[in-house]
């Protein structure tokens, strides 16, 4: 099933990671997008007057599997350890969706024509919703690579935009899946030691403060998050009922023949009408209110992971510290031990500085993010409102005016 | 009054009754005649019985044997109500009250003999605007109310009394505001003495709530939770309404059953609602043997007008009973709607409070408050859903599995009728009864056009209802949006 967004038309703006302080040196959007079977795939655009790439705008096709290679080159790598870095856009899920239309494709006896039209329609907007979100994650994803003075100047971001051919990231065969599995279960172990009671001493406030700050909010967020899911799922179900009732007073309608069947149609016509509102209501929703949530669920996990490698960093700083003491004591390779401990209090103290920059600016950035959806949630929950409540109106004039 | 109660044997019976209408017979020539350019065929409506008897002289007498006959014949015919619905059967008390001639009838024949030269339909008019005139005056002036419902007794024995208080300016009652308390059964037993009377007369007597054993149980037993207490207030609800639809029926109005249940202090026990007494069993014995008679019965429905009333009535249950599960569909999801909004409006408190950002952190909280306020919204929302639009909607169906009744009891008579007809086939009496049977027939259409009316007086009343809740759910909901906005806009 293909389906294309028309690039420019109908963009899904940016509910997420808002103002993003470019000095357009590098401009990055995803300029189209088609999906085919179980694989979407994106056409990244560039545009760039930078002396490392060849041309100035250029285009490239990109799977799902890239931008996940893509970040993890990043946390990978050593240098970015004090950044955080964008979390990595979810895989595109139109496993319910799919479900859903072929589900309703099996066909029930008991709706008729028109419903069966409807909740195809329905569906079908689904999954439009769904794919213009993949979309959109996607391209923020990118665009947060793009201007962030540090991150941007990776060579892997360039060879991503650039290089014509397939990157051939194969999916992570078994042992590397594994690795990962591992890896995982480590870092939470230490973090678990680290951020409980292991007697490591955080000398500066402001991380103290973070750490605690981070956890709770996290745990917080997520809860959220999913709640926030579930009301939109609820609308979602209120909107549909409507298209059953909206049909049986329809046929009402049509089999009354005295004063009620206007009556019957009309109301038939005000359900529907309400259920697109409804409907509405809910997409909007879960735009402003749950993907933003969700967004920011996974930021700030990826600050958690940097607040994770500053206190790698200080243990480090500590053990190198403990060494030269050591040395000291014994009065071997206290040279090798002096260096090793400086460079670690130099990597220690330049994560820190970069961590409370990156920390404060997460802040900011959440204020901001939140204010402008909040306020178009708002804004749009009145419009809706204010519309539900004229059809009403006008629906009960109507109604009251007949004998 | 000396009512016979075993109903005379077929023939000799109407032999007699057959010489009376000999008299009447020049009487209803004239009418017969406008009558024969009308559609309805001849159908023995339960109305004969009055024709016939003002006809006679002596109306009295005649009239009372009839209806016993009539009754008789009916008390077993009115167990067919609920087949549709088994769990719906209108309990018969096991005898009929003492037959109080319906007021109304009355006054409706008389017109008729006064003005021998006048056309049917004319009369047909006449009568009914008086009925109209009866529904327009001051019927209306009666209000009724249940509530307080409160548990007396204990264990199996309780029971739930409800308090009924009635507050009206019509003549006939003795006071302008006066309460009684009464029992489940005590409502089921007034259906179904009205029921009686009035149901093989043509009526539609609305029908009362059905008997919940499980809930019932629930609520003797003591369990204090949420689906007890619901389930009382529906009931209190349904109660509500049924003595308002009961009251609103200008002739059930005068019964003085009627007035006894709403105002006499002590009422007696009707035991024969019970489930479990002789008289519930005795009518299961007889639901099931109509059961069976009703799948013998062929009749052929020689009555166009009768059968697309049939078929309509049909297509609108089948309608109705859609959409009142889809009705249900929505109050259910309402109700988890207001319960995800509130259990996210706690965590957006939650989130808000562990939130850095000051101004942020203000506006989360507001945001938790205000989706609880929505939530509250919703539950009302969905109560409004629920009590108005749908319990409407099963009123309606029970109504017309009571409309599908009176159809059924015209079968039945029909096929009595019938059974009479073959036995009497040589005598002319039967062409005549036959020709009397139209004028029954076009009351009975008066009553059910009458009855459309108001339905549709009901309805749209109880829809619009409905719809201004939901505009009033609207604009809260502005308001509450409204409010939020400028602490949205205060993030720094």
């Amino acid at each position: 099933m293909e389906e294309n967004p028309d690039p420019g038309e109908e963009r899904q703006p940016c509910s997420v990671s808002v103002v993003l302080q470019g000095d357009g040196a590098l401009q990055v959007e995803i300029s189209d997008a088609v999906s085919e079977r179980d694989k979407v795939k994106f056409t990244v655009h560039t545009k760039s007057c930078l002396p490392h790439f060849s041309q100035t705008e250029f285009s490239v096709v990109r799977q799902h599997e890239e931008f996940i290679w893509l970040h993890d080159a990043y946390t990978d790598n050593e240098d970015y350890a004090g950044i955080i870095i964008p979390p990595a856009p979810p895989k595109p899920d139109f496993e319910a969706s799919r479900e859903k239309l072929q589900r309703l494709g099996e066909g029930d006896s008991s709706v008729t024509r028109e419903e069966f039209a409807k909740m195809k329609q329905e569906l079908e907007g689904e999954y439009l919703a769904i794919f213009k979100k993949t979309v959109a994650m996607h391209e923020v994803f990118l665009q947060r690579l793009a201007t962030h003075p540090t991150l941007r100047r990776d060579h892997n971001l360039y060879v991503f935009l650039e290089y014509g051919q397939d990157l051939s990231v194969r999916g992570k065969n078994k042992k590397e899946l594994f690795g990962g599995f591992i890896r995982n279960i480590v870092k939470s172990a230490d973090e678990a030691l680290i951020t409980g009671v292991s007697g490591l001493k955080e000398v500066d406030e402001f991380f103290e403060h973070e750490r605690t700050f981070l956890l709770e909010y996290h745990t917080r967020i997520r809860d959220a998050c999913l709640r926030a899911d579930r009301v939109m799922r609820s609308h979602k179900c209120l909107a549909e009922d409507y298209i059953p009732i909206s049909a049986a007073l329809s046929s009402l309608g049509t089999q009354e023949v005295h004063q009620l069947k206007t009556s019957f149609l009309k109301l038939a016509e005000l359900f529907e009408r309400l259920r697109k509102l409804e409907g509405r209501v809910a997409s909007d929703e879960d735009l402003k209110l749950s993907d933003m949530l969700h967004y920011y669920m996974r930021d700030a996990q990826a600050a958690k992971d940097l607040l994770y490698r500053r206190l790698r960093a200080l243990v480090d700083y500590e053990n190198a510290n403990k060494a030269l003491d050591k040395a000291r004591m014994r009065n071997r390779e206290v040279r090798a031990a002096e260096t090793h401990q400086q460079l670690c209090c130099r990597r220690f103290e330049h994560l820190s500085d970069s961590a409370k920059h990156e920390l404060m600016d997460f802040k900011a950035r959440r204020g901001s993010a939140f204010r402008k959806n909040l306020i178009e949630l708002a804004e749009l929950e009145l419009k809706h409102a204010k519309a539900s409540t004229l059809l009403l109106r006008n629906t009960l004039i109507a109604l009251k005016g007949e004998p | 009054m000396a009512a016979e109660r075993e109903p005379p044997p077929l023939g000799d019976g109407k032999q007699a009754d057959f010489e009376e209408l000999e008299d009447g017979e020049d009487l209803f020539t004239s009418t017969v005649s406008t009558l024969e350019s009308s559609p309805s065929s001849p159908e023995p409506a339960s109305l004969p019985a009055e024709d016939l008897s003002t006809n006679s002289n002596g109306p009295k007498p005649a009239e009372i044997i009839l209806d016993d006959d009539r009754e008789d014949l009916f008390a077993e015919a009115t167990e067919e109500v609920s087949l549709d619905s088994p769990e719906r059967e209108p309990i018969l008390s096991p005898e009929p009250s003492p037959a109080i001639t319906p007021i109304t009838p009355t006054t409706l024949m008389a017109p008729r003999i006064e003005s021998k030269s006048m056309s049917a339909p004319v009369i047909f008019d006449r009568s009914r605007d008086e009925i109209e005139e009866e529904a327009n005056g001051d019927v209306f002036d009666i209000e009724i109310g249940v509530s307080d419902p409160e548990k007396v007794g204990d264990g199996m024995n309780a029971y739930m009394a409800y308090r009924v208080t009635t507050k009206t300016s019509l003549s006939m009652f003795n006071k302008n505001e006066f309460s009684v308390k009464r029992r489940f059964s005590d409502f089921l037993g007034l259906h179904s003495k009205l029921a009686t009377k009035y149901l093989h007369v043509g009526y539609i007597v609305p029908p009362a709530p059905e008997k919940s054993i499980v809930g019932m149980t629930k609520v003797k037993v003591g369990k204090e939770d949420s689906s007890s207490t619901e389930f009382v207030e529906k009931r209190r609800a349904a109660l509500e309404r049924y003595l308002q639809r009961t009251v609103k029926h200008p002739t059930l109005l005068q019964d003085p059953d009627l007035r006894q249940f709403l105002e006499s202090s002590e009422l007696p026990r009707a035991v024969n609602t019970q489930a479990l007494s002789g008289a519930g069993i005795l009518r299961m014995v007889n639901k099931a043997a109509d059961a069976v008679n009703k799948m013998t019965i062929k009749m052929n429905e020689s009555d166009a007008w009768f059968e697309e009333k049939q078929q309509q009535f049909e297509n609108l249950d089948q309608q109705l009973r859609k959409l009142h599960a889809s009705v249900e569909a929505l109050v259910c999801h309402r109700k988890e709607l207001s319960a995800n909004t509130a259990a996210f409006a706690k965590s957006a408190a939650m989130l808000g409070n562990s939130e850095d950002h000051t101004a942020l952190s203000r506006a989360l909280s507001q945001l938790a408050e205000v989706e609880e306020k929505i939530d509250q919204l919703h539950q009302e929302q969905a109560f409004a859903d629920f009590y108005v639009f749908s319990e409407l909607l099963s009123d309606y169906i029970r109504l017309i599995a009571a409309v599908k009744g009176v159809f059924d009891h015209r079968m039945k008579c029909w096929q009595k009728w019938d059974d009479a007809q073959i036995t009497l086939q040589k005598k002319r009496e039967a062409e005549a009864k036959m020709m009397l049977a139209n004028k029954p027939d076009k009351i009975q259409q008066a009553k059910n056009e009458i009855r459309e009316k108001e339905r549709v007086k009901d309805f749209k009343t109880v829809i619009i209802k409905y719809l201004e809740s939901l505009v009033q759910t609207q604009q809260q909901l502005i308001k509450y949006w409204e409010a939020f906005l400028p602490e949205a806009k205060a993030i720094a």
